[in-house]
């Protein structure tokens, strides 16, 4: 008969659901080297694919001859432009409503732009042939700066683009012009301004880098011609999105194309798009019949797949006297480089950046983005970020700070006047969104005494003092962000990728004898799904974890979904997931009344079983009902006990946090100590904290790497001189701090479980933190905003041009 | 290019194969003889994912020809564990939440089970120190620096036990 | 990356090595740990059709304290970090050793390899030059020693010739004070500016005094007149701010990534500063 010696806490307990510390079920097999990454999958056949690319970052191709490639021994093919074209693959959509060349069509663009696809039977085959393609280039102009490419007489990048004057997003007012995204009460917001007691102007600068995930991009593309089956294995953050492009790309129907993201080592954006490596090695595999794998080295990574950022945000602020805002102006000059390959949601040319008002009540803000190409690499990938957030809360963590450097004010201060209250939300900002909750003073009161803020300020003042007396030569920098994120994409009504909503879905079978199985639309690149949405799950339907199995990145099994970046796999495919969960408990509720011969009523939940109510020992385990749904006919019910929920979010998710960075700097030589990190994240409902903390730890790294010295940088001819991990700055656990993390829980009212997603987070408050820090040590001295990255060379910069160096 | 004939001891196993002399040892390793826990990260002896144990020392295989490592005996992530399941490294990390996409950790377990080796009592500091050839894009390292001291205490308190 | 295909030698003696290097004039070129040969063969920008492996080699791997300080050349940077002869006899090597690439790269990466390449990237030229180290040289026509201080032409030219292998670093006891200050951006960058100081006293005073500066030209810079400089001193503000200035004047950094002339040469001044200071306060 029913066991009733687990008591109720030792049952929930058992689940390992919401807020437990499970450990994670990946780690098994991680740790001992039997992960199945892509470039693991070997095949009886396969061959392999890679591209000659440019040398130069514009140049017309004059002729591209493989005559030599093709006689290395082994070399099966070499693709070019032509031979895509009679498929019209040789150029193909981006994911934001431009098109990109999968191989040089007459031109290159930028520096390391694939050219030609050679094919070989092996690897060093491959490498010789490559080395044996000659092109021949005609050198054109070069623009590297996104304002010397709006000049009227700039050299004309896009050529395909002559004469359209519409693009993607609207007008295009210059021949180097992509869109003009506006937002918001331009007069009112000119009005403010032109009357307010206070206003600070800046040019804020979020300099160029790349998401560079420790495994590179690669696919194994296969074409079984005898079933017409396309098989595609690669670093996909959207299989199913994958899935769709390449039907529509192929005509293959969707039915017969099978994607499949195996385990990703990391994914931080880098692997959201769509690369001419994914177009090729279908059509070699087409062309071959044989399974082809391409798999990009660490140089094309950083040289042509998805940089990050460039946007150039100019900004005026406009308070009273005590230090009230009452007006945002904010215009941003977007470089997405030779084509808009940004992975944004297409309604929004510049994603979310409209969330550039913060964490703060202002009453009128105006929005204005340009984007304009150059002959840099294409794409703009939200980077550990919702799509252009982190901008957008740089942007205003230096505006804040820039104000209150023209207030005379402390920057703490000054963001608590402004913070929208608690008592404000939900908050419909100047911009347009609506934000579902928050309560940003306790958040802010908690972080800055757990820092002893004002200790902090006495110790500073007494070092500024020191230094001016010529005691010391380090200088003390607090930085202070306080920033709301914005993710979950997201509503259908406001989000979409190729016109596809930006929904998410689970499916879930219960076995006969109580085990689970679900399936999602999302993938994991190291967050932990496997883990944490069986921990949902448990919660949910009252089965352990432990025995939930959770699938992903499958697209003949999983349901369609739109993947995992944005932080949006707990918001929409976690509620997916719990709505799912409470279908089979509706079920299960009905099956346990029959059986239990009441009205369905007269039953209650109780963490893994429904209970008589007023009768505690007559109850039926969801273990009981599983196999019941099975095996006993049930009047007016289906057998079986399986799921599934599409969900499509009212809102978008809220998450906010307090980050405070302190750090000792060299004016001498550049050299900055971080001394502490505090993070307070508030992202509601904590399904796991140890996952939650590792995600903190590892975003604020990525932070900390951007804001430090982080670039990808170009010479003036468009030469990439970051394209090796000697130059491109990843930090080893030498140079990277200790953080110490903290929490307020805010749930988000409108998510069935009230989270709101954390992966994101520490990027995004983290660069603004450490960047404010290096602002603040110079704030004294008369620094207002020097850019990142914030090097040695470049700290060294500021102190020399505030004449710290005698 | 001809072939030479590569023999190995491999997590206690001697095995030999034909390679050209260009091969590197991680494409051998991966490729000719299927130990495909070592990775490829970023081909410049920076990031450490291709961390194996060679003759007794942590080395980074994609900057080692396999000709060069011919005769060697070599651990791989796959031979950490022993016969009664996991290293306690291996656990330890686990524990400790020191991965998360795992495609740096058997390069950064193997160069651990060395550390320990060389160092049975290190410090924060020198686990820092020790474990800076390994780049990690996920975790920050806080917690792989906590898993490696965990791991280093709890094999002491096993060595003392034992005595 | 995959290096073009080349033929694999593995000799046994340097007589061995040589022969190869003689059949195969100017296609040849030996390998020591690989850590600066290798990417560069990965990127192509090194092709070498013949490559003579140097690890069975023998007499070129240990150290030797005697009279002087013998390291032959295929002794890796772990085994230099792993003497204690060698850190009692010259301390300089160990630190500057630690502050050299890391773990993974320090097992593979010889002395030898870093001296001979030429870069000027690399952190034991400059030591060497400190130290007044000699480079035994074997060749066809026998063996001969060239003075660190006289080795190093241009980036990556140096007066070893093809046929010729490096087959040990050779220098005396030092004394006095040491230090070896580096910044660099991360582990495993090269130095943005790196000092290598040496200082002796007597009664009180610097009686000799030796700098060298790592990556702050296309060679390493041993300022005679910056430890000349100090010679006769207490290493007082004045004296330092000498050896900077007269180091300043032999060094000519050039622009990259890690920062733009001033900066670089701000730096130099600063690392040599503190080198001597450390150095001073071991004397």
């Amino acid at each position: 008969m029913n066991d009733q010696t687990p008591t109720h806490d030792e049952r929930v307990a058992g689940l390992k659901g919401l807020g437990s510390s499970r450990k994670r079920v990946e780690d098994a097999r991680f740790t001992q080297g039997k992960g199945n990454y892509v470039d693991d999958i070997k095949m009886a056949g396969m061959v392999y694919g890679d591209f000659v690319r440019s040398q130069y970052a514009h140049a017309r191709i004059k002729s591209v001859d493989s005559t030599a490639a093709k006689a290395v021994p082994g070399v099966i093919a070499v693709l070019l432009a032509a031979d895509l074209a009679p498929l019209g693959l040789h150029w193909m959509p981006t994911l934001a409503g431009d098109k990109q060349m999968v191989l040089a069509d007459g031109k290159v663009l930028f520096q390391g732009q694939e050219i030609a696809f050679v094919v070989a039977e092996d690897k060093y085959a491959l490498a010789d042939a490559l080395e044996l393609v000659v092109v021949d280039y005609e050198e054109l102009p070069v623009v590297v700066d996104p304002f010397k490419a709006m000049l009227p007489d700039a050299p004309v990048l896009r050529e395909d683009l002559a004469g359209q004057t519409k693009g993607a997003h609207g007008e295009r007012v210059h021949h180097n012009h992509i869109f003009r995204w506006e937002l918001g009460d331009k007069p009112a917001v000119e009005a403010v301004v032109a009357d307010a007691d206070v206003v600070a102007e800046e040019m804020v600068y979020y300099h160029r880098t790349h998401p560079c995930p420790l495994e590179t991009c690669g696919c194994v593309a296969s074409m079984d011609k005898i079933n017409g089956k396309l098989t595609l294995w690669g670093t996909f953050q959207a299989p199913h999105v994958v899935r769709t492009v390449a039907s529509l790309l192929s005509g293959i129907p969707e039915s017969n194309i099978r994607v499949v993201s195996p385990d990703i080592g990391g994914g931080f954006g880098n692997k959201v798009g769509v690369y001419p490596g994914y177009i090729c090695s279908i059509v070699a595999s087409i062309v071959t019949g044989r399974p082809v794998k391409w798999i990009e080295d660490r140089m094309d990574n950083l040289m042509a797949t998805a940089f990050a950022r460039d946007y150039w945000m100019d900004g005026k602020i406009a308070a009273t006297k005590e230090g009230k805002i009452t007006g945002l102006w904010c215009h941003v000059t977007a470089d997405h480089g030779a084509f808009d390959a940004c992975a944004d949601p297409t309604k929004f040319p510049a994603g979310f950046f409209n969330i550039c008002t913060g964490s703060y009540d202002i009453p009128v803000a105006w929005l204005g983005v340009d984007g304009v190409y150059t002959n840099k690499a294409p794409g703009g990938v939200a980077y550990r970020c919702s799509f252009r957030v982190t901008e957008a809360a740089y942007f205003i963590e230096r505006m804040i700070e820039v104000l209150a450097i023209k207030l005379n004010m402390d920057a703490a201060e000054l963001r608590r006047i402004n913070f929208i209250r608690k008592d404000q939300f939900p908050y419909n900002s100047a911009l347009g969104w609506e934000y579902d909750s928050g309560d940003y003073h306790t958040a802010w009161d908690k972080a800055l005494k757990a820092v002893n803020y004002d200790a902090l300020r006495a110790e500073q003042t007494q070092r500024v003092a020191d230094f001016k007396a010529g005691k010391t030569r380090s200088l003390m920098g607090i930085g202070l962000s306080f920033f709301t994120e914005i993710v979950g994409a997201g509503p259908i009504k406001n989000c979409d990728i190729l016109g596809m909503g930006m929904f998410d879905s689970c499916e879930i079978r219960i076995h006969p004898t109580g085990s689970a199985l679900a399936r999602l639309g999302t993938i994991s690149q190291g967050q932990g799904h496997a883990t944490t949405f069986a921990q949902i799950l448990a919660t949910e339907i009252g089965i352990p974890a432990d025995q939930i199995v959770i699938e992903e990145g499958d697209t003949d099994t999983a349901p369609y979904g739109l993947g995992t970046y944005g932080s949006r796999s707990t918001p929409v495919a976690g509620a997916a997931t719990a709505l799912a969960g409470r279908k089979i408990r509706a079920k299960a509720q009905m099956i346990a009344a029959y059986l239990l011969e009441v009205h369905d009523n007269d039953l209650e939940w109780d963490v893994d079983r429904f209970v008589v109510k007023g009768v505690p020992e007559r109850f039926k385990t969801m273990k009981e009902i599983a196999y019941a749904s099975y095996h006993q006919a049930i009047p007016g019910l289906e057998p079986g006990l399986e799921a599934v929920s599409y969900y499509d979010p009212p809102n978008m998710t809220y998450p906010f946090g307090a980050y405070i960075c302190v750090m000792d700097i060299d004016a001498d030589t550049g050299v900055a100590d971080i001394r502490s990190f505090y993070a307070l994240d508030d992202c509601g409902t904590r399904i796991n904290p140890m996952i939650i903390e590792g995600q903190v730890h590892g975003g604020a790294t990525e932070a900390f790497a951007i804001a430090m010295g982080q670039e990808i940088a170009y010479d003036e001819m468009g030469n990439n001189k970051s394209a090796t991990l000697m130059d491109f700055f990843i930090p080893t656990a030498w140079e990277t701090p200790h953080y110490t993390t903290d929490h307020t829980v805010t749930p988000s009212p409108h998510h069935p479980i009230g989270a709101k997603g954390v992966g994101e987070s520490p990027n995004v408050g983290g660069v603004p933190a450490f960047s404010n820090a290096v602002h603040d040590a110079f704030r004294p001295f008369g620094l207002t905003q020097s850019h990142m990255p914030h090097d040695h060379w470049r700290i060294w910069r500021i102190a020399e041009q505030l004449g710290l160096h005698g | 290019m001809k072939k030479m004939h590569i023999e190995l001891t491999i997590n206690g196993k001697q095995v030999e194969t034909l390679a050209e002399p260009r091969e590197l040892l991680i494409h051998v390793l991966r490729e000719r003889l299927g130990l495909t826990g070592p990775h490829i990260g970023c081909e410049t002896s920076h990031c450490g994912a291709c961390t194996v144990d060679l003759n007794g020392k942590s080395v980074k295989s994609c900057t080692i020809f396999a000709a060069q490592a011919n005769g060697a005996t070599i651990t791989t992530i796959e031979g950490i564990a022993g016969p009664d399941g996991m290293h306690v490294l291996q656990n330890s990390f686990r524990e400790h939440h020191g991965l998360q996409c795992g495609f740096c950790t058997p390069g950064m377990i193997t160069r651990a089970w060395r550390l320990l080796q060389e160092n049975p009592t290190p410090t924060e500091e020198d686990v820092r120190f020790g474990m800076a050839g390994n780049l990690c894009r996920c975790t920050g390292y806080q917690n792989i620096v906590k898993a490696i001291l965990a791991a280093a205490s709890e094999l002491n308190s096993a060595k003392e036990a034992a005595q | 990356m995959i290096t073009n295909a080349f033929e694999y030698y593995r000799p046994k003696s340097v007589a061995e090595a040589l022969k190869i290097l003689g059949e195969h004039e100017g296609e040849a070129r030996v390998v020591a740990g690989g850590h600066s040969l290798i990417p560069m063969m990965k990127l192509r920008m090194a092709q070498i059709s013949h490559l003579v492996d140097l690890q069975d080699v023998s007499g070129l791997k240990g150290i030797t304290v005697s009279d002087r300080i013998v390291i032959g050349a295929m002794t890796t940077q772990a085994e230099l970090l792993a003497s204690r002869e060698l850190a009692a006899a010259a301390p300089l090597m160990l630190e500057a050793a630690l502050q050299i690439a890391d773990p993974q790269v320090r097992n593979m990466g010889t002395i030898g390899g870093n001296v001979a390449n030429g870069d000027p990237g690399n952190d034991m030229p400059g030591l060497m030059q400190c130290l007044d180290a000699s480079f035994t040289l074997v060749g066809p026509d026998g063996s001969r020693d060239v003075k660190a201080r006289d080795f190093y032409q241009a980036a990556y030219f140096t007066s070893r010739t093809d046929d010729e292998i490096l087959v040990a670093i050779s220098f005396e006891h030092p004394k006095g004070g040491y230090a070896y200050e580096k910044q660099k951006r991360k582990i495993g960058d090269y130095a943005t500016a790196a000092a290598a100081v040496q200082i002796t006293a007597a009664g009180g005073m610097v009686s000799a005094a030796s700098v060298a500066m790592t990556n702050l030209s296309d060679v390493p810079v041993w300022s005679a007149a910056s430890g000349a400089a100090l010679v006769g001193t207490t290493c007082g503000p004045d004296a330092v701010k000498a050896a900077v200035e007269a180091m300043l004047k032999d060094i000519n950094p050039g622009e990259d990534n890690r920062g733009p002339v001033a900066f670089k040469r701000q730096v130099a001044a600063v690392v040599l500063g503190r080198a001597i200071a450390r150095a001073w306060s071991r004397v």
